[in-house]
Protein backbone atom coordinates (compact mmCIF):
# COMPACT_ATOMS: atom_id res chain seq x y z
CA UNK A 1 0.00 0.00 0.00
CA UNK A 2 1.24 3.60 -1.09
CA UNK A 3 1.25 6.24 1.19
CA UNK A 4 -1.97 7.95 -0.23
CA UNK A 5 -3.79 4.54 -0.48
CA UNK A 6 -3.33 4.30 3.63
CA UNK A 7 -4.12 8.29 4.16
CA UNK A 8 -7.49 8.07 1.81
CA UNK A 9 -8.35 4.98 3.72
CA UNK A 10 -7.47 6.52 7.09
CA UNK A 11 -9.56 9.76 5.91
CA UNK A 12 -13.01 7.51 5.01
CA UNK A 13 -12.34 4.85 7.55
CA UNK A 14 -13.02 8.21 9.93
CA UNK A 15 -16.14 9.06 7.77
CA UNK A 16 -17.68 5.68 8.64
CA UNK A 17 -17.39 6.41 12.44
CA UNK A 18 -18.75 9.66 12.61
CA UNK A 19 -21.66 7.74 10.80
CA UNK A 20 -21.88 5.28 13.78
CA UNK A 21 -21.69 8.36 16.11
CA UNK A 22 -24.38 10.00 14.52
CA UNK A 23 -26.91 7.22 14.35
CA UNK A 24 -26.05 5.28 17.71
CA UNK A 25 -28.59 3.04 16.41
CA UNK A 26 -26.57 1.16 14.95
CA UNK A 27 -24.45 0.84 17.69
CA UNK A 28 -27.58 -1.82 18.62
CA UNK A 29 -25.91 -4.48 16.11
CA UNK A 30 -22.66 -4.30 18.19
CA UNK A 31 -23.73 -4.46 21.61
CA UNK A 32 -27.67 -5.33 22.33
CA UNK A 33 -27.64 -7.99 19.78
CA UNK A 34 -24.35 -9.87 20.40
CA UNK A 35 -25.91 -10.03 24.18
CA UNK A 36 -28.82 -11.06 22.98
CA UNK A 37 -27.47 -14.02 21.54
CA UNK A 38 -25.60 -15.25 23.92
CA UNK A 39 -28.35 -15.03 26.80
CA UNK A 40 -30.87 -16.75 24.17
CA UNK A 41 -28.42 -19.69 23.40
CA UNK A 42 -27.19 -19.83 26.93
CA UNK A 43 -30.51 -19.86 28.45
CA UNK A 44 -32.56 -21.72 26.23
CA UNK A 45 -30.56 -23.96 24.48
CA UNK A 46 -28.11 -24.37 26.97
CA UNK A 47 -29.93 -26.68 29.32
CA UNK A 48 -30.89 -29.55 26.25
CA UNK A 49 -27.59 -29.10 23.93
CA UNK A 50 -24.83 -32.17 25.83
CA UNK A 51 -21.04 -30.57 25.46
CA UNK A 52 -18.63 -33.39 26.97
CA UNK A 53 -16.05 -31.91 28.86
CA UNK A 54 -17.36 -28.58 29.19
CA UNK A 55 -20.58 -26.23 30.82
CA UNK A 56 -22.27 -24.97 27.50
CA UNK A 57 -21.79 -21.66 28.68
CA UNK A 58 -17.66 -22.50 27.88
CA UNK A 59 -18.63 -24.23 24.50
CA UNK A 60 -21.02 -21.66 23.77
CA UNK A 61 -18.82 -18.60 24.02
CA UNK A 62 -16.15 -19.07 21.28
CA UNK A 63 -18.67 -20.40 18.87
CA UNK A 64 -21.17 -17.07 19.63
CA UNK A 65 -17.90 -15.15 18.86
CA UNK A 66 -17.20 -16.69 15.87
CA UNK A 67 -20.63 -16.40 14.58
CA UNK A 68 -20.53 -12.71 15.34
CA UNK A 69 -17.48 -11.53 13.52
CA UNK A 70 -18.61 -13.52 10.67
CA UNK A 71 -22.07 -11.06 10.31
CA UNK A 72 -19.94 -8.08 11.81
CA UNK A 73 -19.08 -6.92 7.98
CA UNK A 74 -23.00 -5.97 7.16
CA UNK A 75 -22.35 -2.41 7.75
CA UNK A 76 -19.78 -3.11 5.16
CA UNK A 77 -22.13 -4.22 3.02
CA UNK A 78 -24.92 -2.03 3.58
CA UNK A 79 -22.59 0.95 4.04
CA UNK A 80 -21.44 -0.05 0.56
CA UNK A 81 -24.64 -0.44 -1.00
CA UNK A 82 -26.13 2.94 0.17
CA UNK A 83 -22.95 4.32 -1.43
CA UNK A 84 -23.20 3.03 -4.72
CA UNK A 85 -27.42 3.93 -4.66
CA UNK A 86 -26.28 7.49 -3.50
CA UNK A 87 -23.99 8.17 -5.95
CA UNK A 88 -20.96 8.15 -3.49
CA UNK A 89 -18.92 5.72 -5.16
CA UNK A 90 -19.57 8.02 -8.78
CA UNK A 91 -17.71 10.64 -7.02
CA UNK A 92 -14.98 8.88 -4.69
CA UNK A 93 -14.36 6.98 -8.06
CA UNK A 94 -14.01 10.42 -9.70
CA UNK A 95 -11.27 11.49 -7.18
CA UNK A 96 -7.24 11.20 -7.22
CA UNK A 97 -7.61 8.48 -4.29
CA UNK A 98 -6.47 5.12 -4.41
CA UNK A 99 -8.90 2.44 -5.94
CA UNK A 100 -8.84 0.41 -2.62
CA UNK A 101 -9.17 2.77 0.07
CA UNK A 102 -13.49 3.36 0.18
CA UNK A 103 -13.26 -0.74 0.69
CA UNK A 104 -10.33 -0.71 2.96
CA UNK A 105 -12.00 1.97 4.71
CA UNK A 106 -15.06 -0.22 5.74
CA UNK A 107 -13.25 -2.96 6.17
CA UNK A 108 -11.00 -1.11 8.82
CA UNK A 109 -13.93 0.30 10.64
CA UNK A 110 -15.40 -3.07 10.93
CA UNK A 111 -12.54 -4.34 12.52
CA UNK A 112 -12.98 -1.77 15.19
CA UNK A 113 -16.63 -2.60 15.80
CA UNK A 114 -15.69 -6.20 15.74
CA UNK A 115 -13.64 -5.26 18.50
CA UNK A 116 -16.88 -3.49 20.58
CA UNK A 117 -18.49 -6.69 20.20
CA UNK A 118 -15.84 -9.00 21.71
CA UNK A 119 -15.38 -6.74 24.23
CA UNK A 120 -19.64 -6.81 25.21
CA UNK A 121 -19.67 -10.66 24.99
CA UNK A 122 -16.69 -11.52 27.40
CA UNK A 123 -18.00 -9.39 29.92
CA UNK A 124 -21.61 -10.96 29.50
CA UNK A 125 -20.29 -14.65 29.53
CA UNK A 126 -18.10 -13.60 32.48
CA UNK A 127 -20.79 -12.84 34.09
CA UNK A 128 -22.92 -15.54 33.66
CA UNK A 129 -20.20 -17.83 34.11
CA UNK A 130 -17.80 -18.06 31.41
CA UNK A 131 -14.32 -18.54 32.30
CA UNK A 132 -11.14 -18.88 30.17
CA UNK A 133 -9.35 -22.26 30.74
CA UNK A 134 -6.18 -21.40 29.06
CA UNK A 135 -2.95 -18.92 29.41
CA UNK A 136 -3.39 -15.15 28.91
CA UNK A 137 -1.46 -15.40 25.54
CA UNK A 138 -3.52 -17.82 24.17
CA UNK A 139 -6.58 -15.95 25.04
CA UNK A 140 -4.46 -12.59 23.21
CA UNK A 141 -3.74 -14.60 20.37
CA UNK A 142 -7.94 -15.87 20.26
CA UNK A 143 -8.64 -12.14 19.95
CA UNK A 144 -6.69 -11.42 17.47
CA UNK A 145 -7.51 -14.67 15.53
CA UNK A 146 -10.80 -13.76 15.89
CA UNK A 147 -10.74 -9.75 14.53
CA UNK A 148 -8.80 -11.39 11.70
CA UNK A 149 -11.67 -13.90 10.92
CA UNK A 150 -13.94 -11.00 10.63
CA UNK A 151 -12.13 -8.79 8.12
CA UNK A 152 -11.89 -11.72 6.28
CA UNK A 153 -15.81 -12.02 6.13
CA UNK A 154 -15.73 -7.88 5.99
CA UNK A 155 -14.22 -8.43 2.47
CA UNK A 156 -17.19 -11.22 1.68
CA UNK A 157 -19.82 -8.50 2.75
CA UNK A 158 -18.16 -5.66 0.77
CA UNK A 159 -18.14 -7.98 -2.44
CA UNK A 160 -21.72 -8.44 -1.51
CA UNK A 161 -22.61 -4.74 -1.31
CA UNK A 162 -21.15 -4.18 -4.22
CA UNK A 163 -23.36 -6.81 -6.48
CA UNK A 164 -26.78 -5.79 -4.21
CA UNK A 165 -29.41 -3.54 -5.82
CA UNK A 166 -30.24 -1.89 -2.76
CA UNK A 167 -28.81 -1.93 1.16
CA UNK A 168 -31.63 -4.17 1.97
CA UNK A 169 -31.33 -6.68 -0.39
CA UNK A 170 -27.36 -6.46 0.61
CA UNK A 171 -28.26 -7.26 4.17
CA UNK A 172 -30.33 -10.25 3.15
CA UNK A 173 -28.48 -11.86 0.95
CA UNK A 174 -25.36 -11.73 3.64
CA UNK A 175 -28.19 -13.67 5.81
CA UNK A 176 -28.53 -16.22 3.56
CA UNK A 177 -25.21 -17.03 2.82
CA UNK A 178 -24.07 -16.85 6.08
CA UNK A 179 -26.40 -18.20 8.36
CA UNK A 180 -26.31 -21.48 7.51
CA UNK A 181 -22.81 -21.33 7.28
CA UNK A 182 -22.46 -20.66 11.06
CA UNK A 183 -25.36 -22.99 12.26
CA UNK A 184 -23.96 -26.37 10.64
CA UNK A 185 -20.66 -26.33 12.25
CA UNK A 186 -19.46 -26.77 15.75
CA UNK A 187 -20.42 -23.46 16.84
CA UNK A 188 -23.87 -24.48 18.64
CA UNK A 189 -23.59 -27.92 18.99
CA UNK A 190 -21.10 -30.92 18.57
CA UNK A 191 -21.17 -31.84 14.68
CA UNK A 192 -21.62 -35.38 15.70
CA UNK A 193 -25.19 -34.94 16.96
CA UNK A 194 -26.42 -34.22 13.24
CA UNK A 195 -26.79 -36.40 9.98
CA UNK A 196 -23.53 -37.61 8.16
CA UNK A 197 -24.03 -35.46 5.33
CA UNK A 198 -24.04 -32.10 7.57
CA UNK A 199 -21.66 -33.38 9.54
CA UNK A 200 -19.26 -34.03 6.77
CA UNK A 201 -20.02 -30.62 5.68
CA UNK A 202 -19.87 -29.20 9.23
CA UNK A 203 -16.10 -30.77 10.12
CA UNK A 204 -14.62 -29.15 6.58
CA UNK A 205 -16.95 -25.41 7.06
CA UNK A 206 -13.96 -22.96 7.88
CA UNK A 207 -16.36 -21.32 10.97
CA UNK A 208 -16.05 -25.01 12.43
CA UNK A 209 -12.36 -25.06 11.96
CA UNK A 210 -11.92 -21.26 13.42
CA UNK A 211 -14.58 -21.91 16.17
CA UNK A 212 -12.10 -25.09 17.39
CA UNK A 213 -9.22 -23.10 17.33
CA UNK A 214 -10.49 -20.00 19.30
CA UNK A 215 -11.73 -22.98 21.74
CA UNK A 216 -8.16 -24.45 21.87
CA UNK A 217 -7.23 -20.98 22.70
CA UNK A 218 -9.56 -20.39 25.34
CA UNK A 219 -10.90 -23.23 26.98
CA UNK A 220 -7.45 -25.50 25.74
CA UNK A 221 -9.09 -27.59 23.49
CA UNK A 222 -6.61 -29.62 21.81
CA UNK A 223 -5.38 -27.21 18.85
CA UNK A 224 -4.35 -29.71 16.16
CA UNK A 225 -4.47 -27.86 12.68
CA UNK A 226 -7.11 -25.66 13.52
CA UNK A 227 -5.15 -23.10 14.48
CA UNK A 228 -2.59 -22.76 11.38
CA UNK A 229 -6.13 -23.89 9.16
CA UNK A 230 -8.37 -20.47 10.36
CA UNK A 231 -5.74 -18.39 9.89
CA UNK A 232 -5.00 -20.10 6.25
CA UNK A 233 -8.79 -20.28 6.04
CA UNK A 234 -9.03 -16.21 6.98
CA UNK A 235 -6.42 -15.06 4.73
CA UNK A 236 -7.48 -17.22 1.92
CA UNK A 237 -11.01 -15.94 2.05
CA UNK A 238 -9.85 -12.01 2.63
CA UNK A 239 -7.61 -12.25 -0.51
CA UNK A 240 -10.12 -13.59 -2.58
CA UNK A 241 -13.00 -11.52 -2.23
CA UNK A 242 -10.69 -8.53 -1.65
CA UNK A 243 -9.30 -8.97 -5.34
CA UNK A 244 -13.15 -10.12 -6.90
CA UNK A 245 -14.49 -6.65 -4.70
CA UNK A 246 -11.93 -4.18 -5.98
CA UNK A 247 -12.33 -5.30 -9.19
CA UNK A 248 -15.90 -5.41 -8.90
CA UNK A 249 -16.02 -1.27 -7.43
CA UNK A 250 -13.61 -0.39 -10.32
CA UNK A 251 -16.20 -0.42 -12.56
CA UNK A 252 -19.13 0.22 -10.04
CA UNK A 253 -21.70 2.99 -11.15
CA UNK A 254 -25.05 4.44 -9.50
CA UNK A 255 -27.49 1.67 -10.32
CA UNK B 1 -26.05 -3.48 -25.22
CA UNK B 2 -24.84 0.02 -27.33
CA UNK B 3 -25.39 3.02 -24.97
CA UNK B 4 -23.41 5.56 -27.51
CA UNK B 5 -22.89 5.13 -31.01
CA UNK B 6 -21.39 8.25 -32.94
CA UNK B 7 -20.57 10.59 -30.63
CA UNK B 8 -18.02 13.34 -31.49
CA UNK B 9 -17.61 16.33 -28.91
CA UNK B 10 -15.11 19.10 -28.71
CA UNK B 11 -15.23 22.44 -26.22
CA UNK B 12 -13.15 24.91 -26.14
CA UNK B 13 -11.17 25.53 -22.87
CA UNK B 14 -13.73 28.34 -20.97
CA UNK B 15 -17.32 27.52 -22.80
CA UNK B 16 -19.96 25.32 -21.62
CA UNK B 17 -20.70 22.53 -23.77
CA UNK B 18 -24.63 21.44 -23.50
CA UNK B 19 -25.45 17.47 -24.07
CA UNK B 20 -29.07 17.76 -24.58
CA UNK B 21 -31.22 15.11 -24.96
CA UNK B 22 -33.80 12.75 -22.96
CA UNK B 23 -33.68 10.09 -20.52
CA UNK B 24 -31.68 7.10 -21.85
CA UNK B 25 -29.94 9.02 -25.04
CA UNK B 26 -26.63 8.52 -23.62
CA UNK B 27 -26.01 11.58 -21.89
CA UNK B 28 -24.96 9.89 -18.12
CA UNK B 29 -22.78 7.19 -20.49
CA UNK B 30 -20.98 10.06 -21.97
CA UNK B 31 -19.88 11.64 -18.79
CA UNK B 32 -19.26 8.83 -17.13
CA UNK B 33 -16.68 7.94 -19.73
CA UNK B 34 -14.89 11.20 -19.73
CA UNK B 35 -14.90 11.08 -15.76
CA UNK B 36 -12.84 7.66 -16.13
CA UNK B 37 -16.15 5.80 -14.28
CA UNK B 38 -16.68 3.78 -17.78
CA UNK B 39 -14.56 2.60 -20.11
CA UNK B 40 -15.20 2.87 -23.74
CA UNK B 41 -14.80 0.13 -25.96
CA UNK B 42 -13.51 2.46 -28.63
CA UNK B 43 -13.04 5.78 -29.54
CA UNK B 44 -10.62 8.34 -27.97
CA UNK B 45 -11.22 11.16 -25.78
CA UNK B 46 -9.31 13.89 -24.44
CA UNK B 47 -10.03 16.36 -21.50
CA UNK B 48 -7.98 19.43 -20.28
CA UNK B 49 -5.58 17.77 -23.27
CA UNK B 50 -5.38 14.24 -21.10
CA UNK B 51 -5.61 11.03 -22.63
CA UNK B 52 -9.39 10.15 -20.89
CA UNK B 53 -7.88 5.92 -20.88
CA UNK B 54 -4.62 5.94 -21.18
CA UNK B 55 -4.00 8.66 -18.44
CA UNK B 56 -7.40 8.24 -15.94
CA UNK B 57 -5.28 8.99 -13.04
CA UNK B 58 -3.61 11.83 -13.97
CA UNK B 59 -7.29 13.39 -15.12
CA UNK B 60 -8.77 12.76 -12.28
CA UNK B 61 -7.18 15.57 -10.79
CA UNK B 62 -8.32 18.22 -13.34
CA UNK B 63 -11.61 17.25 -13.48
CA UNK B 64 -14.81 18.16 -10.70
CA UNK B 65 -18.14 15.32 -11.03
CA UNK B 66 -21.79 16.93 -9.93
CA UNK B 67 -24.26 15.50 -10.78
CA UNK B 68 -28.20 14.42 -10.76
CA UNK B 69 -27.24 11.95 -7.36
CA UNK B 70 -25.91 14.65 -5.19
CA UNK B 71 -23.54 12.83 -3.82
CA UNK B 72 -23.08 13.97 -0.76
CA UNK B 73 -22.64 12.19 2.41
CA UNK B 74 -25.67 12.76 4.68
CA UNK B 75 -24.41 11.83 7.97
CA UNK B 76 -21.76 14.46 7.26
CA UNK B 77 -21.74 17.91 8.05
CA UNK B 78 -21.73 20.38 4.89
CA UNK B 79 -18.20 21.37 6.33
CA UNK B 80 -16.79 17.64 6.87
CA UNK B 81 -18.17 16.85 3.02
CA UNK B 82 -16.13 19.57 1.50
CA UNK B 83 -12.94 18.63 4.09
CA UNK B 84 -13.05 14.71 2.94
CA UNK B 85 -13.44 16.05 -0.24
CA UNK B 86 -10.49 17.82 -0.38
CA UNK B 87 -8.51 15.44 1.88
CA UNK B 88 -9.15 12.74 -0.94
CA UNK B 89 -7.85 15.16 -3.36
CA UNK B 90 -4.73 15.16 -1.45
CA UNK B 91 -4.78 19.08 -1.41
CA UNK B 92 -1.85 20.27 1.28
CA UNK B 93 -2.02 20.46 4.78
CA UNK B 94 -4.39 22.71 6.07
CA UNK B 95 -5.55 23.35 2.39
CA UNK B 96 -9.01 21.19 2.96
CA UNK B 97 -10.11 23.00 5.90
CA UNK B 98 -9.71 26.44 4.24
CA UNK B 99 -11.24 25.32 0.51
CA UNK B 100 -14.34 23.83 2.63
CA UNK B 101 -14.59 27.30 4.57
CA UNK B 102 -13.84 29.78 1.97
CA UNK B 103 -17.07 27.60 -0.82
CA UNK B 104 -19.52 27.66 2.23
CA UNK B 105 -19.50 31.26 2.05
CA UNK B 106 -19.84 31.25 -1.53
CA UNK B 107 -22.52 28.81 -2.00
CA UNK B 108 -24.41 30.80 0.92
CA UNK B 109 -24.10 27.80 2.98
CA UNK B 110 -22.22 29.17 5.75
CA UNK B 111 -24.64 28.62 8.14
CA UNK B 112 -25.61 25.53 7.30
CA UNK B 113 -22.23 24.01 7.05
CA UNK B 114 -22.06 22.74 10.45
CA UNK B 115 -25.34 20.65 10.13
CA UNK B 116 -25.73 17.21 9.12
CA UNK B 117 -26.69 17.31 5.57
CA UNK B 118 -29.75 14.98 6.05
CA UNK B 119 -31.28 17.94 7.39
CA UNK B 120 -30.56 20.13 4.11
CA UNK B 121 -32.92 20.62 1.21
CA UNK B 122 -32.90 19.62 -2.09
CA UNK B 123 -31.58 22.84 -3.39
CA UNK B 124 -28.57 22.83 -0.64
CA UNK B 125 -27.37 19.42 -1.39
CA UNK B 126 -27.01 20.02 -4.79
CA UNK B 127 -24.89 23.33 -3.90
CA UNK B 128 -22.89 21.47 -1.72
CA UNK B 129 -22.59 18.69 -4.20
CA UNK B 130 -21.88 21.41 -6.71
CA UNK B 131 -19.09 22.74 -4.18
CA UNK B 132 -17.51 19.65 -3.36
CA UNK B 133 -16.87 19.31 -7.37
CA UNK B 134 -15.15 22.67 -7.14
CA UNK B 135 -12.95 21.50 -4.42
CA UNK B 136 -9.61 21.18 -6.43
CA UNK B 137 -10.12 24.27 -8.45
CA UNK B 138 -10.77 21.92 -11.31
CA UNK B 139 -10.40 23.32 -14.90
CA UNK B 140 -13.06 20.75 -16.56
CA UNK B 141 -16.41 20.50 -14.52
CA UNK B 142 -18.64 18.08 -15.09
CA UNK B 143 -22.33 18.84 -14.66
CA UNK B 144 -24.72 15.84 -15.31
CA UNK B 145 -28.27 16.70 -15.04
CA UNK B 146 -27.48 19.50 -12.49
CA UNK B 147 -30.89 21.02 -11.72
CA UNK B 148 -32.86 17.66 -12.27
CA UNK B 149 -35.80 17.51 -9.92
CA UNK B 150 -35.38 21.15 -8.27
CA UNK B 151 -37.41 23.69 -7.61
CA UNK B 152 -37.57 26.88 -10.09
CA UNK B 153 -35.88 29.24 -7.76
CA UNK B 154 -33.09 26.97 -6.97
CA UNK B 155 -32.38 26.35 -10.24
CA UNK B 156 -32.27 29.73 -11.43
CA UNK B 157 -29.55 29.98 -8.17
CA UNK B 158 -27.44 26.97 -9.60
CA UNK B 159 -27.35 28.52 -12.92
CA UNK B 160 -25.96 31.63 -11.67
CA UNK B 161 -23.39 30.04 -9.93
CA UNK B 162 -22.56 27.90 -13.07
CA UNK B 163 -22.47 30.82 -15.11
CA UNK B 164 -20.12 32.71 -11.88
CA UNK B 165 -17.61 29.59 -12.44
CA UNK B 166 -17.71 30.02 -16.71
CA UNK B 167 -16.59 33.85 -16.27
CA UNK B 168 -13.75 32.52 -14.46
CA UNK B 169 -12.42 30.02 -16.93
CA UNK B 170 -13.62 26.93 -15.90
CA UNK B 171 -14.67 24.86 -18.68
CA UNK B 172 -18.18 22.64 -18.60
CA UNK B 173 -19.50 19.83 -20.00
CA UNK B 174 -23.71 20.18 -18.57
CA UNK B 175 -25.91 17.33 -19.80
CA UNK B 176 -29.75 18.28 -19.25
CA UNK B 177 -33.44 17.53 -20.80
CA UNK B 178 -34.00 20.95 -20.30
CA UNK B 179 -34.13 22.96 -23.20
CA UNK B 180 -34.05 26.48 -21.21
CA UNK B 181 -31.25 25.16 -19.19
CA UNK B 182 -29.17 24.54 -22.66
CA UNK B 183 -30.52 27.27 -23.87
CA UNK B 184 -29.51 29.80 -20.96
CA UNK B 185 -26.41 28.50 -20.49
CA UNK B 186 -24.54 26.42 -23.08
CA UNK B 187 -22.15 28.26 -25.95
CA UNK B 188 -22.77 25.29 -28.02
CA UNK B 189 -24.80 22.49 -28.31
CA UNK B 190 -24.71 19.08 -29.16
CA UNK B 191 -28.28 16.95 -29.07
CA UNK B 192 -28.36 13.59 -28.42
CA UNK B 193 -30.68 10.66 -29.04
CA UNK B 194 -30.38 6.89 -29.18
CA UNK B 195 -26.88 7.48 -28.30
CA UNK B 196 -26.04 9.53 -31.08
CA UNK B 197 -25.10 13.61 -31.52
CA UNK B 198 -28.13 14.64 -34.29
CA UNK B 199 -26.90 18.22 -34.14
CA UNK B 200 -24.98 20.57 -33.45
CA UNK B 201 -24.50 24.25 -32.92
CA UNK B 202 -24.89 27.57 -30.88
CA UNK B 203 -28.76 27.56 -29.62
CA UNK B 204 -29.32 30.52 -32.62
CA UNK B 205 -28.21 27.87 -35.10
CA UNK B 206 -29.64 25.04 -33.91
CA UNK B 207 -33.19 27.25 -34.16
CA UNK B 208 -32.44 28.54 -37.57
CA UNK B 209 -32.17 24.86 -38.62
CA UNK B 210 -35.73 24.89 -38.13
CA UNK B 211 -36.78 27.84 -39.76
CA UNK B 212 -36.05 30.85 -37.92
CA UNK B 213 -38.68 33.40 -36.93
CA UNK B 214 -42.46 33.66 -37.79
CA UNK B 215 -45.23 36.04 -37.03
CA UNK B 216 -48.24 34.81 -35.24
CA UNK B 217 -50.92 36.93 -36.24
CA UNK B 218 -54.65 36.13 -34.30
CA UNK B 219 -57.34 37.59 -36.77
CA UNK B 220 -60.54 39.27 -35.38
CA UNK B 221 -62.30 37.12 -38.29
CA UNK B 222 -61.39 34.01 -39.41
CA UNK B 223 -63.05 35.05 -42.42
CA UNK B 224 -61.06 37.64 -43.36
CA UNK B 225 -57.93 34.92 -43.27
CA UNK B 226 -57.76 35.49 -47.09
CA UNK B 227 -57.34 39.32 -47.20
CA UNK B 228 -54.69 38.99 -44.61
CA UNK B 229 -52.63 36.61 -46.40
CA UNK B 230 -52.70 38.82 -49.19
CA UNK B 231 -51.87 41.54 -47.20
CA UNK B 232 -49.10 40.10 -45.72
CA UNK B 233 -47.84 38.14 -49.04
CA UNK B 234 -44.23 39.79 -49.38
CA UNK B 235 -43.22 39.61 -45.53
CA UNK B 236 -43.39 35.72 -46.30
CA UNK B 237 -40.14 34.05 -46.56
CA UNK B 238 -42.44 30.96 -46.78
CA UNK B 239 -45.69 29.94 -47.46
CA UNK B 240 -48.00 30.97 -44.48
CA UNK B 241 -49.86 28.01 -42.56
CA UNK B 242 -53.25 29.05 -41.13
CA UNK B 243 -55.41 27.35 -38.49
CA UNK B 244 -58.73 28.71 -37.94
CA UNK B 245 -58.38 32.82 -37.32
CA UNK B 246 -54.45 32.55 -36.19
CA UNK B 247 -51.80 32.77 -39.07
CA UNK B 248 -48.12 31.66 -38.83
CA UNK B 249 -46.11 33.68 -41.46
CA UNK B 250 -42.72 32.72 -41.88
CA UNK B 251 -40.60 35.86 -42.19
CA UNK B 252 -37.11 36.55 -43.35
CA UNK B 253 -36.52 39.66 -40.84
CA UNK B 254 -37.23 40.81 -37.49
CA UNK B 255 -36.97 44.23 -37.17
CA UNK B 256 -39.98 46.57 -38.12
CA UNK B 257 -41.82 43.82 -38.94
CA UNK B 258 -44.44 43.98 -36.70
CA UNK B 259 -44.98 47.33 -37.30
CA UNK B 260 -45.04 46.79 -41.14
CA UNK B 261 -47.63 43.99 -40.91
CA UNK B 262 -49.54 46.13 -38.56
CA UNK B 263 -49.79 48.89 -40.96
CA UNK B 264 -50.54 46.77 -44.10
CA UNK B 265 -53.30 44.49 -42.31
CA UNK B 266 -54.74 48.20 -41.15
CA UNK B 267 -54.21 49.28 -44.45
CA UNK B 268 -56.57 46.33 -46.28
CA UNK B 269 -59.20 46.91 -43.57
CA UNK B 270 -58.47 43.31 -41.41
CA UNK B 271 -59.03 43.62 -37.92
CA UNK B 272 -56.19 42.02 -35.66
CA UNK B 273 -56.79 40.33 -32.36
CA UNK B 274 -53.20 39.53 -31.41
CA UNK B 275 -49.93 39.57 -33.40
CA UNK B 276 -46.08 38.77 -32.12
CA UNK B 277 -43.14 37.26 -33.67
CA UNK B 278 -42.30 33.97 -32.24
CA UNK B 279 -38.76 32.57 -32.11
CA UNK B 280 -38.24 28.80 -32.14
CA UNK B 281 -37.60 27.07 -28.85
CA UNK B 282 -35.29 24.22 -28.52
CA UNK B 283 -38.62 22.33 -27.88
CA UNK B 284 -39.05 22.96 -31.59
CA UNK B 285 -35.66 21.81 -32.59
CA UNK B 286 -35.87 18.48 -30.58
CA UNK B 287 -39.32 17.97 -32.25
CA UNK B 288 -37.90 18.46 -35.67
CA UNK B 289 -35.00 16.69 -35.57
CA UNK B 290 -36.19 13.19 -33.59
CA UNK B 291 -39.61 13.54 -34.25
CA UNK B 292 -40.46 13.26 -30.67
CA UNK B 293 -40.54 15.77 -28.10
CA UNK B 294 -37.78 15.92 -25.37
CA UNK B 295 -39.70 16.23 -22.45
CA UNK B 296 -42.35 13.95 -22.49
CA UNK B 297 -39.89 10.87 -22.98
CA UNK B 298 -38.00 12.14 -20.04
CA UNK B 299 -41.19 11.93 -18.18
CA UNK B 300 -41.97 8.13 -18.98
CA UNK B 301 -38.86 6.14 -18.47
CA UNK B 302 -37.54 8.50 -15.20
CA UNK B 303 -34.88 5.89 -14.27
CA UNK B 304 -31.92 8.43 -14.67
CA UNK B 305 -29.33 6.17 -16.15
CA UNK B 306 -29.48 9.55 -19.43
Amino acid sequence: MSGTAISDTLVLAKRNFLRIARAPDLLLAFTVQPIMFVLLFAYVFGGAIPTPGHSYINFLIPGILVQTMAFGGFVTAMGIAEDLRKGLVDRFRSLPMARSAVLAGRTLSDIVTNGISITVMLVVGVIIGFGFESPFLHVVFGILLLLLFGYAFSWVFAFIGLTSSSPEAAQSLGFIIIFPLTFVSSAFVPPETMPAALQWFAEWNPFSITVNAIRALFIGDPAGNTIWGAIAWSIGIATVFGVLAVARYKRAVVR
Amino acid sequence: MQALGGVDLSAPAGTVLGLLGPNGAGKTTAVRILTTLLPADGGRARVAGIDVAAEASLLRRRIGLAGQYAAVDENLTGFENLQMVGQLYHLPKGEPKARATELLERFDLEEAGGRLVRTYSGGMRRRLDLAAALVARPPVLFLDEPTTGLDPRSRIGLWETIEGRVAEGTTVLLTTQYLDEADRLADRISVIDHGRVIAEGSADELKDQVGGEALVVTLESAAAAEAAIAALADLCSAPPERDGSVLRVPVAERKGTIAAAVQRLNDAGVGIDDISMHRPTLDDVFLKLTGHAAEAEAEGEGDGDG
